[in-house]
């Protein structure tokens, strides 16, 4: 009876206690002094860790720029990695408080899972990867082929909707592990690998030997790929989904890491906006130009931001560009005057 | 909770002669007791379910089970009914369900017969026998199960050909790492004459044997029964089928363009979790049959040998007999880790229960309704087995007069 009786009061307790977490983010981030940020368990260009366990990656950069605006040092993170089907989950439950890991932005996600997506740090699209030796040059020959895939992805949807609208067989090899799924391809389980097409040029790098596997020219859905948050936590939302911004702008402005402290002294209405610069007046007063307020942080958001992490096209180089093995275009990711679809509303 | 307060009406005075207040009425302080805590238990669960409520409108979302006739949008490597990605989430959790039924009932039935093999082994009088059977069970059990389904994942993906060089049977059987397919038995519309012949067989055979049992404690006179049963229950559906007209047509595979066509498939996830549950429990059974075996006291077997039994029939008739009583029950517990150890079938990607539960809940988003269906599927499925283990048990135990 006793035993009955507290197990009874400690479920209780415990629920109570995990009920009055998860209000207000900020908060907790300021006390903890720290970001939990859900990551990939390992892709290249996105989120992966070196043999010291140093994070790198473009959805790792997102998480530092998060760090740098709220907390004012890019270096306050820990990072957890996630594999697909945990993630939302992990996040729900209040054990990060930002995910940033390659996810897809889809209806369902953003009205059924209790969770909001922010922007789209990279827009993405799923295409193949097949062996060179098998000969194929289009992804329309792949009938009656074996895919192998990972599970709790909206890869595997795209899949089945793929081959079901170009009434073609294949049979679904799919795993709960990225390494597993790269293991079964390799070992000639499947005959295709398919994932985010940045993700297959990223996973080919790990290959003994990438030159035998090439990616097939289509590209089979529409992957906007950004960082989620919890819903019901606007200032929080509204502090992950500025900082992308801020990224953006940076880049649009031509505000980088290197030049951000000249910057300061711009006259530039829209870069004294964007790093809070206080605007003196030929009269000698003086106005506040400080944007932070509005998402409870101080007026050097961005401008940590920028100093620490680098601007969008910073971070996007650094982590997929030329520089990189990786060699991706910016396509879809240039800036919206460049071609492409990233674009900022404006900070004023 | 059903604990009644004792009864001490017999030395208490009469409840006329009211003593003191009715808080110290034992009987009263009883029930009073019990009613706290069942109220408590009650506010506890009622706490638990407004919790959730409450947290799950917190995220908006809300609790309900209609996700489960949504279109699931995505494929099954391997399903023993039709499946495609336009079923619904409710079938994908099925489709999971028949996939878990399927390697727990053929691996308990294949772990039970290695077991026993194993465990007889172990008591050899052969030395590389006995110390074969004992080298086995200590490594077997002593590396997680979960290692060696990776182990045998490997082991039965790595030497296999592709599908276009598999390995060709008589044109029918083909191994490749696609895994092993097989031609396609289909019935057609006569095939229940075959089906009521071989129910009728069964039914003889029953009955011949009860009679055979009857004739043998009336006379002392043993008849053949596997003898003469065995061949009429294999016999009487292929004359069945001859009768019928031979309703069954075989589908072979081919090979068309990356992989076969036709046929049905042993996917090699499935092969591999098969091997590594049945080799891994086997090794427990093995223990249980040995000490069932060694806990019949060897007097029996003298005695046996006494009355003029050969060794087969001593131990047929007096041995195991004796030992199941004492191998049924610990048996029960190992069928019941094989059925619930299969859900590790996750970490190959085989579709069983867990892994359509877990993309079931990826894709829908509906953890605490995905998992509690999870927890009431294995609940009552670990719950059958042990009731029907228990049934047997006491069908088997000694009867005692």
């Amino acid at each position: 009876m006793k035993l009955i009786k507290n197990l009874a009061l400690a479920s209780v307790f415990g629920l109570a206690a995990a009920a009055s977490a998860g209000a207000a983010t900020l908060d907790d981030v300021k006390a903890k002094g720290v970001i939990d940020c859900g990551v990939s368990q390992g892709l290249i260009g996105f989120s992966n860790p070196d043999s010291n366990n140093n994070w790198s990656g473009l959805d790792v950069d997102f998480c530092k720029a998060v760090a740098a605006a709220v907390l004012g040092d890019a270096t306050k993170v820990k990072y957890s990695p996630l594999n697909a089907k945990e993630r939302f989950t992990a996040l729900q439950s209040g054990a990060i408080d930002v995910l940033s890991r390659n996810s897809t932005w889809t209806m369902s996600r953003d009205t059924t899972l209790g969770l909001s997506f922010a922007g789209v740090t990279y827009y993405d699209g799923q295409g193949f990867l097949v062996p060179s030796k098998l000969g194929v040059k289009s992804a329309l020959e792949l009938g009656g082929a074996s895919v192998c895939t990972q599970t709790g992805t909206t890869t595997e949807l795209n899949l089945a909707d793929y081959f079901k609208a170009n009434k073609m067989e294949y049979k679904v090899v799919a795993f709960e592990k990225n390494e597993e799924v790269l293991k079964a391809y390799q070992e000639g389980r499947c005959d295709v690998f398919t994932t985010d097409q940045s993700g297959l040029y990223a996973e080919r790098l790990k290959f003994t030997n990438p030159a035998e596997h090439v990616v097939l020219p289509e590209i089979i859905s529409k992957e906007p790929l950004g960082p989620v948050v919890r819903q019901g936590d606007a200032q929080w939302f509204n502090i992950v989904r500025w900082t992308y911004f801020a990224l953006l702008n940076a880049e649009e402005l031509g505000v980088t890491s290197a030049n951000v402290d000249q910057m300061k002294t711009s006259e530039n209405p829209e870069i004294q906006r964007l790093l809070s610069v206080k605007v003196k007046n030929p009269d000698g007063t003086e106005a506040d130009n400080d944007f932070g307020k509005g998402i409870g942080l101080g007026p050097d958001w961005a401008y940590n931001v920028i100093k620490q992490v680098g601007n969008y096209g910073e971070i996007f180089e650094r982590n997929l560009g030329q520089s990189t093995d990786l060699k991706i275009a910016r396509g879809e990711n240039a800036l919206w005057n460049q071609g492409g679809l990233q674009y900022a509303p404006p900070v004023r | 909770m059903t604990a009644q307060a004792p009864d001490n009406r017999t030395v208490s005075p009469p409840p006329t002669e009211a003593r003191g207040s009715w808080i110290y009425d034992p009987k009263l302080r009883g029930i009073l007791s019990q009613v706290i805590v069942v109220a408590l238990l009650l506010w506890g669960f009622y706490e638990i379910i407004a919790n959730t409520q409450a947290n799950l409108k917190k995220l908006n979302q809300s609790f309900g089970f209609d996700f489960l006739s949504q279109a699931s949008g995505f494929d099954l490597s391997t399903a023993l009914v039709y499946f495609s990605s336009s079923s619904t989430y409710g079938r994908a959790l099925w489709v999971g369900f028949l996939n878990t039924a399927l390697v727990a009932v053929t691996g308990i039935f294949l772990t039970t017969i290695l077991g026993f093999v194993i465990g007889v082994m172990r008591l050899s009088k052969n030395w590389v026998v006995s110390r074969f059977a004992t080298l086995y069970i200590e490594i077997v059990r002593n590396i997680p199960l979960l290692l060696q389904i990776f182990i045998w994942y490997a082991l039965v993906l790595k030497p296999l050909p592709g599908p276009k060089q598999a390995l060709n049977i008589a044109d029918s059987i083909f191994i490749s790492n696609r895994g092993i397919i097989m031609p396609h038995p289909e019935f057609g519309d006569s095939t229940w004459i075959a089906i009521l012949m071989l129910v009728a067989a069964l039914i003889g055979t029953w009955g011949y044997r009860r009679w055979a049992r009857k004739q043998q404690e009336q006379t002392g006179q043993a008849r053949p029964v596997w003898l003469v049963s065995l061949p009429i229950i294999i016999l009487s559906p292929i004359i069945g089928l001859a009768l019928a007209g031979w309703p069954l047509t075989w589908d072979f595979p081919q090979l068309a363009g990356f992989n076969f066509k036709g046929g049905m498939t042993l996917v090699p996830e499935f092969i591999a979790l098969l091997l590594a549950l049945v080799i891994y429990t086997a090794a427990f059974i093995a223990e249980n049959v040995r000490s069932g075996i060694l806990a019949v006291s060897h007097g029996q077997t003298e005695a046996a040998h006494a009355l003029g039994l050969d060794n087969g029939k001593t131990l047929r008739l007096v041995v195991i007999p004796q030992a199941l009583r004492v191998i049924i029950p610990p048996m029960a517990s190992q069928y019941l880790n094989l059925t619930k150890n299969s859900s590790l079938a996750v970490a190959i990607g085989y579709p069983d229960l867990m892994y359509a539960g877990g993309t079931v809940n990826n894709q829908s988003g509906k953890a605490i309704e995905v998992f509690s269906i999870l927890l009431v599927v294995y609940l009552t499925t670990s719950l059958l087995t042990s009731l029907l283990m228990n049934w047997f048990n006491s069908r088997m135990k000694l009867v005692e007069r």
